[in-house]
């Protein structure tokens, strides 16, 4: 089993800057990521993308073939199609590739896992052709794949992005139906001050609102009462905005209202988590270098709370930087010298969050659904299961999971675990760090029996 | 037979037969597997062991396990997986267990 | 006083004991965890088992065989009351074996314990060839097993929420996120919690798991017990493939095999480990070879409540009367005799079961 100074999970913005820049600094580098291709979700295959259809997705996305450029070191190796599952003690990595088990150690490890969309519970959102926005994304991105007739449903930068692609791209979506009111803008504007040092990125959102207002896309906003329908697909998604009802027919339905770090890897090594207010999220503990309470162990990007690719990109580098450092590689003077660009640009990356965390809030009716709502996909748990889980006595969602299978199925809580914090907390009067979070355990991703007994040291043993 | 997609392809690529629940599909070969099943016009991609459900892709990165189909004997995520020739696809354990040759 | 009984614990063992007293009319509190506690109510193996039980104590493996004969009878009477269905599943279970060794010297043990059994022990031996009539995806490596009659195996996720609503509906008291953390008896019993929280009553029952080793002796109890982890595994929701349940591996009733589970003395350590995994696998794949392609979608680790000899420890504290330590590996099978039997036994009835042999004096002080 080979060793490495730095294990780094994912190959998105943080996980490829931090790549280069601890090579660079001398560090033996593997990464590991479950795509085919560097990119992350972020840069999804960007080398390939980037000639074809850089311009619908802009320069933000071609701006990956930098990282991707600096990833082509001799000291890194990076291993596509390579799924972790599990990830224990003095960093032992266990994952799989190619359909075959393998393992790697490693002296440090940054975990650099991204985001995933934040659930949003809503009446039929289980339903074939919805889809979160993510995923219409990935859809255009990566396979130059457009929705012919789609509602894009919630609130959020993301939801105007894509909309401004598929306008680019000459698809526009049908309608878009937005739950935040002028209520949430005008109480965001205390943060403005904050968003005008992130002036960059406000006005690239008013210039996407200008390209989906030209395409004339009718805008419903302050939605509520919304619910996907269709007979074993979705046809239509209904809603009020300002006193009235409308029923939009659609083949697609693309739903967001935001992302949220995916602290699967970091919660299976029972990293400490807090329950950050501004973004309804649980973000993991680490201090301004991403070192966790886990000695050695790091996590940079979104997966250490929502700032986007360039923030990400940032942190990646001050990890590498305290990783190398620890590693004796370079002298604390140094580390804090190189630290000081990056440090600055994150902080400026930073500084429009507050503003867009307070102007696109999540969508209420989907942090507390109905009762009738699914909100475990895979085991087809209701909010009212977890209601009446809560009556029983079940305090926290570890006891909801034993109860009624929630967060069981083969997604691992992945899109219930969030709502079961909030739907438990409202019902028990508990703040949600109170309440806790699921205990995440190996497999983090599914593993075949076969691949996890290959590894078996009594198997081995036998074949040699 | 070719089925009206309610999604549009913008790339061309050359194609190769899969099968998926005995049609044969014709997809790009080298592409993600989901996303070219539901170009294809596959829009149910399974139904789920609990109530029967249909399900198809929802986060397209690996994440939700609502794109899982049978790949030659394994469930796998189509979304993680790009298409090769001759791919014998179908929903999960939609075919009898097979018993293994003692 | 605030109850008749209180119960610290509401777990299986804690919640089948309330039930039984709440169904006599007796007043309970029930004080449970949190939900990050040691729970072997959510991690155990699900087996209702009678074979391999008492070898050297032919009374526990007949108390385990009383247990599982009123098992349905129990669950239907929950699934009556609560309308949620314990799934229960009782046409036997098998010992599997890899080698003709094992299977011959297993066999002479059941025979000496069917002896003092005064012959109920039902069991019978499978060849391979018969094993395979019975179990199609059985693989060619296991030479039989030993297929006995009144084992089975059960839901206990669901029996354990079925007995929380049941528990309830009968009146019961449940306060949960409760650690206790003294016991006196000036009187009445008064048990305080961490949070301040104090319930008085006239008995209390100690059925906290591992718990018990730090409030047992200050309660007059040995309470020598010990964790003992049990790794366990399970696939996705897959077709039938299993049609009885082994100690290697069952199908649960939604449909995804379950396979267990290591023994590891590692103390309060409930992880999971890869090398433990990979073992489970590959025996769980040397008996069902189709399970190679089964997806692993979760594991845990549990940790067993365990008594010097495996026993269940059912005793009266000399220093305290009216408090009774109840605690035991099986809290699975055993929860229709806690249920059912049990309550005579603490309110010392005429029809209270013999449990002598269960008591700590069989502990040698040291």
């Amino acid at each position: 089993m080979s060793r490495r100074d730095l294990v780094i999970i994912g190959a998105g913005p943080a996980g490829m800057a931090a790549a280069a820049q601890a090579a660079d600094l001398g560090l033996s580098v593997t990464v590991l990521d479950e795509q085919p291709h560097a990119g992350g979700q972020i840069y999804r295959d960007v080398d390939r993308i980037a000639p074809i259809r850089g311009g619908i997705l802009g320069p933000d996305f071609t701006h990956g073939t930098t990282l991707t450029a600096a990833m082509r070191h001799d000291a890194i190796v990076h291993l596509t199609g390579a799924v972790v599952w599990a990830i224990e003690d003095q960093f032992r990595i266990s994952y799989t590739r190619g359909g075959r088990g393998a393992q790697i150690e490693a002296d440090r490890i940054l975990l650099a896992t991204g985001a995933l969309e934040r659930p949003m519970p809503l009446p039929g959102w289980t339903l074939p052709g919805v889809m979160t926005a993510g995923a219409g994304q990935i859809l255009l991105k990566q396979s130059g794949i457009l929705a012919r007739n789609a509602v894009l449903v919630g609130s959020g930068p993301l939801l105007y992005l894509i909309a401004a692609q598929m306008v680019r791209a000459g698809t526009p979506p049908v309608a878009m139906v937005e739950t935040q009111s002028r209520g949430d803008v005008m109480r965001a504007a205390p943060h403005m001050g904050g968003a005008l040092r992130g002036w960059r990125y406000l006005a690239k959102g008013l210039k996407m609102l200008a390209e989906i207002t030209r395409a004339r896309v009718p805008r419903y906003t302050d939605a509520t009462g919304i619910a996907i329908e269709g007979d074993g697909k979705a046809e239509a998604v209904r809603f009020t905005s300002k006193g009235r009802s409308h029923r939009i027919a659609c083949d697609t339905v693309f739903l967001h209202h935001g992302v949220v770090p995916n602290t699967q890897a970091a919660r299976s090594l029972e990293v400490s988590h807090r329950w950050d207010a501004a973004q309804h999220c649980f973000v993991p503990l680490a201090d301004e270098w991403g070192q966790t309470d886990k000695d050695g162990l790091f996590i940079a990007g979104d997966g250490a709370g929502i700032g986007g690719a360039k923030a990400a990109e940032c942190a990646g580098k001050l990890a590498a930087l305290e990783v190398a450092h620890q590693a004796g590689r370079l002298p604390l003077a140094e580390r804090d010298r190189f630290a000081a660009a990056p440090r600055a640009k994150l902080e400026s990356e930073l500084a429009a969050r507050p503003f867009l965390d307070a102007a696109y809030p999540p969508c209420a009716e989907a942090l507390l659904p109905d009762d009738k709502t699914l909100i475990c996909r895979c085991e087809e748990v209701t909010a009212g299961d977890i209601r009446g889980y809560a009556k029983l006595g079940c305090i926290g969602p570890n006891q909801t999971k034993a109860f009624g299978r929630a967060g069981m199925g083969p997604c691992q809580g992945r899109y219930c675990g969030l709502s079961v914090t909030v739907l438990l907390a409202d019902a028990t009067g508990q703040t949600a760090d109170e309440t806790g979070y699921y205990r995440i355990r190996p497999p983090i991703k599914p593993v075949t029996l076969g691949e996890l007994a290959a590894m078996d040291d009594n198997t081995l043993d036998a074949a040699e | 037979m070719k089925t009206v997609s309610p999604f549009l392809e913008l790339e061309d690529a050359p194609r190769v037969e899969v099968s998926f629940d005995g049609r044969t599909l014709s997809l790009p070969t080298g592409a993600n597997l989901a996303a070219s099943m539901l170009a294809a016009g596959i829009d149910v991609f399974r139904n789920t062991p609990v109530s029967g459900a249909p399900r198809a892709p929802f986060c397209m990165m690996g994440a939700c396990f609502e794109c899982l189909v049978d790949i030659d004997g394994i469930t796998r995520q189509a979304c993680m997986v790009e298409v090769t020739e001759g791919m014998l696809i179908t929903p999960p354990h939609s075919a009898e267990v097979r018993h293994e040759p003692s | 006083m605030d109850t008749d009984y209180i119960i610290v614990g509401g777990g299986i063992v804690g919640l089948s004991v309330a039930w039984g007293l709440l169904r006599r009319g007796l007043t309970v509190t029930v004080l449970d965890g949190d939900d990050g506690s040691f729970r072997a109510s959510r991690g155990n193996f699900g087996l209702v088992w009678v074979q391999s039980k008492g070898m050297k104590q032919p009374r526990y493996a007949e108390w385990s065989q009383h247990s599982a004969a009123i098992w349905a009878a129990f669950a239907d009477e929950l699934g009556n009351n609560t309308g949620q269905t314990v799934p229960l599943e009782q046409k036997g279970g098998y010992d599997l074996h890899f080698s003709e060794e094992t299977l011959e010297a297993t066999v002479a043990q059941y025979e000496v314990l069917k002896g003092k059994l005064g012959g109920n022990y039902p069991y019978e031996v499978l060849g391979h060839n018969a094993l395979r009539k019975e179990e199609p995806n059985i693989g060619p490596t296991v030479v039989g097993a030993i297929l006995h009659h009144q084992d089975g195996h059960a839901n206990p996720l669901k029996l354990l929420t079925a007995l929380a609503a049941d528990v309830r509906r009968l009146g019961g008291r449940v306060l949960t996120g409760k650690t206790v953390t003294e016991v006196t008896k000036p009187d009445a019993f008064r048990v305080t919690c961490a949070d301040g929280t104090a319930v008085t009553s006239g008995k209390v029952v100690l059925s906290a798991g591992l718990g018990a080793t730090q409030l047992g002796p200050s309660m007059g109890f040995k309470a020598p017990i010990r964790p003992q982890r049990g790794q366990v595994l399970i696939t996705e929701k897959l077709p039938k493939l299993i049609n009885r349940p082994s100690l290697i591996a069952r199908q649960v009733d939604e449909g995804g095999i379950q396979i267990g589970a290591t023994n590891e003395e590692v103390g309060l350590d409930d992880r999971v480990t890869q090398p433990g995994l990979s073992g489970l696998a590959a025996e769980a794949i040397a008996a069902y070879p189709a399970l190679a392609r089964a997806q692993l979608v979760r594991s845990w680790g549990a940790l067993r409540v365990l008594s010097p000899d495996g026993l269940p420890i059912y005793q009266q504290s000399a220093e305290m009367p009216g408090a009774y330590l109840v605690t035991c590996h099986s809290g699975i099978t055993l929860a229709a005799a806690h249920a059912r039997v049990l309550p005579d036994w603490l309110e010392g009835t005429s029809a209270a079961p013999n449990l002598e042999v269960f008591s700590e004096d069989r502990f040698a002080v040291s």
